[in-house]
């Protein structure tokens, strides 16, 4: 039953795994950047919602009302006024820049927040469940999960069926002739940024409210991500969520075998598929 | 006598250090159809980019009714109403055709070009819309690249190379379309190596050579000789 209950745990932990990997995936795939930031981004996120909800005294929940449009509204500027600089036919300014970006956030929060711990107050719903059989679903892992699947689900609804999503898949296939089509290719990578910290925005809530946070932890959420996107396959929005699951599985199951092995596991896990299959589960077709 | 709707003036064009235009000047009266032949590596497609901003240019080097335009950046250029069928199609690989035509006319400029009339052009594209661009024929992905063009309700079309790699019938059939799709006053210029068919479509015609214009002139009138001297620099 202990394996069962690790299973379900680490599938819920998975949808979480999913949303740090989703604004990585989207970023990458429209724009070529890999941003060693997006962790610490996430956890900027974090330290948004507990300013925010703190200051208004709201639930972290309703506070991402405003800590979604504050992180799309910094991902825009971030990108036209400092990443689109990097980006050219090496691929190196950008990584050099945003891992100088890393540094700075983390020092910047350590110098606002100090380096305690910290955790969002969800509330009552923190420590409601709901018991199946032996199987105790908390409400809240739940709520995050089933949020997760909706947002990736919009986000592949929108790379495939809107206009929007047809302009980032327009540039990403050949950026000179998106130009001629009227598209500029600042703004377009602006809002593909401004849309990966959205979603990143709620990814850093949950994160804060599922376990404590301190100015540090950005660079194992930057991992997580990456594991979950190379697992699930590159430019695979699904494959992504995938990703997450079977990450988040990996290291439940490695804390149920011996508690200090819950990271190590969703590591080696990772290293293996690599190995078989070095495209991911689900490669895109091409 | 009206004003060109587009003028180009001592345009100097460069690769990095390496100069492809040299003081080149032409224009395009509007309504009118504009050849430019050139033996390989004239500069046709260097003047093609110039033009609708992919290479950036001094400012004044490029008007269009009256503006200039040469330093603008692409989709600046687009949004004033020319567009480009680049030499090659250059297709949205991602995309299918009805999304590669879409994708055309995201600027939403008015005009007569919507999918229903790139269809009417095109039949073989609404079989075919849902698939991806890359599954088509060459001849078939020129017509995606033209109707791609047309979607963005241009003033000013330019078709690169169109003929390029195809097909005589399925040239001729690109061709044929050619006057239904210039009747309602758009401007064109067409980069053509076949320079029966570049005359045959053109009220005037630049020869190019080196970077420099060898010859211009009027289509109907002007010889065979004039243009081998123009061509091979004889
Ligand atoms: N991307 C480029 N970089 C450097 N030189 C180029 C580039 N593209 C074209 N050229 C050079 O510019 C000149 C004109 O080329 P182009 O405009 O493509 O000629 P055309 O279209 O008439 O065949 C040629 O000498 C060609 O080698
Ligand atoms: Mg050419």
């Amino acid at each position: 039953m202990d394996w069962i209950n690790a299973i379900v745990q680490g599938t819920l932990l998975g949808g979480l795994y999913a949303l740090f990997a989703a604004g990585l995936s989207l970023i990458f795939g429209v724009m070529r950047l890999v941003n060693i930031a997006h962790g610490d981004l996430i956890v900027l996120a974090a330290y948004l919602g507990l300013s925010v909800s703190t200051v208004l005294g709201i639930h972290p929940l309703v506070a991402l009302a405003l800590v979604v449009p504050i992180m799309a509204a910094l991902g825009y500027g971030l990108q036209r006024g400092i990443l689109n600089r990097t980006l050219g036919d090496d691929l190196l300014p950008p990584l050099l820049v945003t891992f100088g970006l890393s540094v700075i956030l983390q020092n910047g929060l350590l110098e606002i927040y100090s380096a305690d711990p910290q955790k969002l107050q969800a509330g009552a719903i923190e420590t409601a469940s709901l018991q199946l059989g032996s199987l105790a679903l908390g409400y809240l892992p739940l709520l995050m999960f089933a949020c997760s699947v909706a947002i990736i689900a919009g986000l592949q609804w929108m790379f495939y069926r809107t206009a929007l999503g047809r302009a980032f898949r327009a540039t990403s296939d050949r950026q000179d002739v998106a130009q001629l089509m009227g598209l500029n290719r600042a703004h377009v990578f602006g809002l593909a940024m401004a849309l990966a910290l959205a979603v990143t925005a709620v990814a850093g809530v949950f994160l804060g409210i599922r376990t404590s946070f301190d100015p540090s932890i950005g660079g194992g959420r930057l991992i997580f991500g990456f594991e979950a996107v190379i697992i699930g396959g590159l430019g695979n929005i699904w494959g992504t969520l995938a990703g997450g699951v079977v990450l988040g599985i990996s290291q439940s199951i490695g804390a149920e075998i011996n508690p200090g092995w819950q990271v190590l596991a969703g590591h080696v896990v990772f290293l293996a598929i690599i190995a078989l299959r070095p495209r991911g589960l689900f490669p895109r077709m091409d | 006598m009206s004003e060109p709707i587009l003028a180009i003036s001592a345009l100097d064009a460069y690769y990095a250090d390496f100069q492809a235009l040299y003081d080149l000047s032409m224009h395009v009266m509007p309504g009118e159809v504009v050849a430019i032949i050139g033996a390989n590596g004239a500069g046709k497609t260097t003047l093609m980019r110039s033009v609708s901003g992919l290479i950036r240019n001094a400012p004044e080097a490029i008007r269009y009714r009256g503006e200039a335009i040469g330093a603008l950046r692409a989709d600046q250029v687009a949004a004033r109403g020319i567009a480009l069928v680049p030499e090659g199609r250059l297709l949205f690989p991602s995309l299918s055709v009805e999304e590669n035509l879409l994708i055309g006319g995201q600027m939403h400029r008015p005009g007569p070009w919507s999918l229903e009339r790139i269809y009417a052009l095109f039949p073989v594209l609404q079989e075919r819309r849902l698939v991806p661009s890359t599954a088509l024929s060459g001849g078939q992905q020129q017509m995606v690249a033209i109707g791609r063009a047309l979607m963005a309700n241009p003033d000013l079309l330019l078709l690169d190379e169109i003929s390029l790699g195809l097909a005589p019938v399925i040239i001729k059939t690109i061709y044929d379309a050619l006057p239904g799709i210039v009747e309602e006053g758009m401007a064109a210029v067409i980069v053509e190596q076949d320079i029966a068919k570049a005359l045959s479509v053109s009220s005037r015609v630049y020869c190019l050579q080196e970077g420099r214009t060898a010859l211009e002139g009027r289509s109907d009138v002007v010889t065979r000789e004039a243009i081998a001297a123009a061509y091979f620099g004889m």
